[in-house]
């Protein structure tokens, strides 16, 4: 599927809920399917500035793709990094680049978190975007 | 008689909702809400009478002059400093502290120490390790206890004639603690050394008496007493202020320049580089006035009523450990629930329309000591109620079921 394809799969599981409890209950849920950062990935270089709470992301090349684990201490952050991986990972460098990540404010994140938490959702999908493109500085 | 229902009329905000929600403002350590005579005294000095102060001989300056001495004189009294040019005006806590310890580097040298408590904000630790960087001082640190106290016995084994000055707050910002600070200072004397209070989260909740604290030094924000953003106090006692070098050049804090050599100005003058927040400046007395026409007494009682209420209240949320439990306390309750992240409870009680502060409250040490991320922090102001309280609480419980 193409991130594009992800994103809109994402869009509509979203546009399902009418409050906000059950689109954070959802996001919570979404987080228990994020795949899980090797615990000794969880170091200081992995660790995402900008948000209250701890966000790790880890990238690997996998068949000319990037594969990205991560997880947070906090729950609603470990939903939000999960819809960010789920969008993003498993594509190539390029696509990653290439993407637009309008959906977030499609699903009502930028407008339902804190500023706090948007600023840490803008310094994820920074952090996602550095990792594609050292991987296609490498190659 | 306090009615807080006739208080909170007069606070505009607090009619407002937030997310479909009656606001429920319990982030009053970050900053307080302001009433309608404060508004209104913005738009007054903008409307009638701005000008440039000090300077202008004409009617308009002379009027906004007037209003900010005024302002001066009604700080000093509310504070009972001895004189009105011990009143400096600032831009807030973190720039008295900066003046005081950036002119002690005047009067500390290598191997001399530096006293702040374990419970400091980042604002009154930072600014003294800056001064020991550049003299070669030793910062050194009063510890706390479980309950969030400072270990007075372990104070008294610290200091001794190397210690130039102490540095601590009157009440914790993150704990709500307030702190022996009469017992410090006499202490801190008997050895020589001076001592500064960083008052920013007491003036919300008590009214300082400096001469018989006898502190050298006290700081406070306009901002957290229901003034305006921009503008702090720091008094200094006259002989200490005439001793410490200006902080800032410019204009206002001159007496005479020529390019060989400049003399400075008169107390308060000397350190009130620049043209001032005149508006804020005027209004913070205005604001001050305003509490005192409440009244500290009925502040502090009405507060502590608060406080036991929502502690009682809290305790009976399973899991919820609360940190700071001194008996001396402010209406500050710092806490977390066993296996949710603090910043998880504060996005969805947001959600449901209460404010409240999560975070390290830039504290860290304070959070090391507990081996925590951060806690959640309601902290309660007189126009606050028992039924936001139970808001509140209800708001917390359901975000802990959404969370486990």
């Amino acid at each position: 599927m193409t991130i594009k394809a992800i994103q809109e799969e994402i869009v509509d599981e979203f546009s399902m809920f009418d409050d906000w409890m059950q689109r954070y209950e959802y996001i919570i849920e979404l987080g228990k399917l994020l795949p899980l950062i090797d615990e000794q990935y969880k170091t200081e270089d992995n660790l995402i500035k900008g948000c209250q709470s701890k966000v790790w992301v880890h990238a690997e090349e996998k068949d000319g793709n990037v594969v990205f684990t991560a997880d947070s201490d906090a729950i609603l952050t470990k939903g939000i990094i999960a819809i960010l991986v789920r969008a993003f990972s498993n594509q190539s460098p390029k696509a990653i680049l290439d993407a637009d990540t309008d959906f977030i404010d499609e699903i009502g994140l930028k407008e339902h978190l804190s500023p706090t938490r948007a600023n840490g959702l803008v310094s994820m999908i920074k952090q996602i975007k550095m990792y594609a493109l050292a991987f296609q500085a490498k190659n | 008689m306090f009615d807080v229902q006739k208080v909170r009329a007069q606070f505009p905000i607090l009619s407002q909702t937030v997310n479909g929600k009656p606001l429920v403002y319990f982030d009053n350590g970050a900053t307080t809400q302001k009433p309608e005579v404060v508004i209104d005294a913005i738009a007054q000095y903008y409307t009638e009478f701005n000008a440039n102060i000090h300077r202008g001989v004409h009617t308009l300056s002379q009027l906004a002059t007037d209003a900010y001495e005024q302002a001066r004189n009604t700080i000093q009294n509310h504070l009972n400093a001895k004189y009105n040019h011990e009143i400096i005006f600032t831009s807030g806590t973190t720039a008295g502290i900066n003046l005081v310890a950036n002119g002690f580097a005047k009067f500390v040298k290598e191997g001399d120490e530096v006293m702040v408590s374990a419970l400091e904000h980042h604002s009154n630790i930072v600014p003294w390790q800056f001064l020991c960087e550049k003299t070669g001082a030793k910062l050194v640190v009063i510890p706390m206890n479980e309950q969030g106290e400072l270990r007075m016995d372990k104070f008294e084994k610290l200091l001794s004639s190397k210690t130039k000055i102490v540095a601590v707050n009157h009440i914790s910002n993150a704990l709500g603690t307030i702190n022996p600070i009469k017992q410090i200072i006499d202490k801190a004397h008997k050895v020589g050394a001076a001592v500064l209070i960083d008052g920013a989260q007491a003036t919300p909740h008590l009214r300082p008496d400096v001469q018989e604290l006898d502190c050298d030094f006290y700081v406070f924000s306009g901002h957290k007493v229901c003034g305006p953003t921009g503008v702090g106090i720091l008094y200094g006692k006259e002989n200490w202020l005439n001793a410490l070098p200006p902080y800032q050049g410019g204009g206002e804090m001159i007496k005479e320049v020529t390019f060989e050599k400049t003399t400075y100005a008169e107390l308060p003058h000397k350190f009130e580089a620049g043209t001032p927040n005149i508006e804020a400046g005027i209004v913070l007395g205005t604001a001050i006035d305003y509490l005192n026409g409440i009244g500290f007494d009925n502040i502090a009682k009405y507060e502590q009523e608060l406080l036991d209420y929502a502690t009682r209240k809290l305790l009976e949320i399973d899991g919820l450990k609360i940190y700071g439990t001194s008996e001396n306390k402010a209406s500050v309750i710092s806490f977390n629930i066993e296996g949710i992240h603090p910043y998880d409870i504060g996005t969805i009680i947001d959600k449901l329309g209460v404010a409240v502060r999560t975070g390290h409250h830039c504290a860290q040490p304070i959070m090391q000591y507990f081996d925590i991320p951060g806690t959640i922090r309601a902290s309660f102001a007189f126009y606050n109620t028992r039924e936001e309280i139970d808001i509140f609480v209800e708001a917390v419980k359901k975000a802990q079921m959404m969370l486990t």
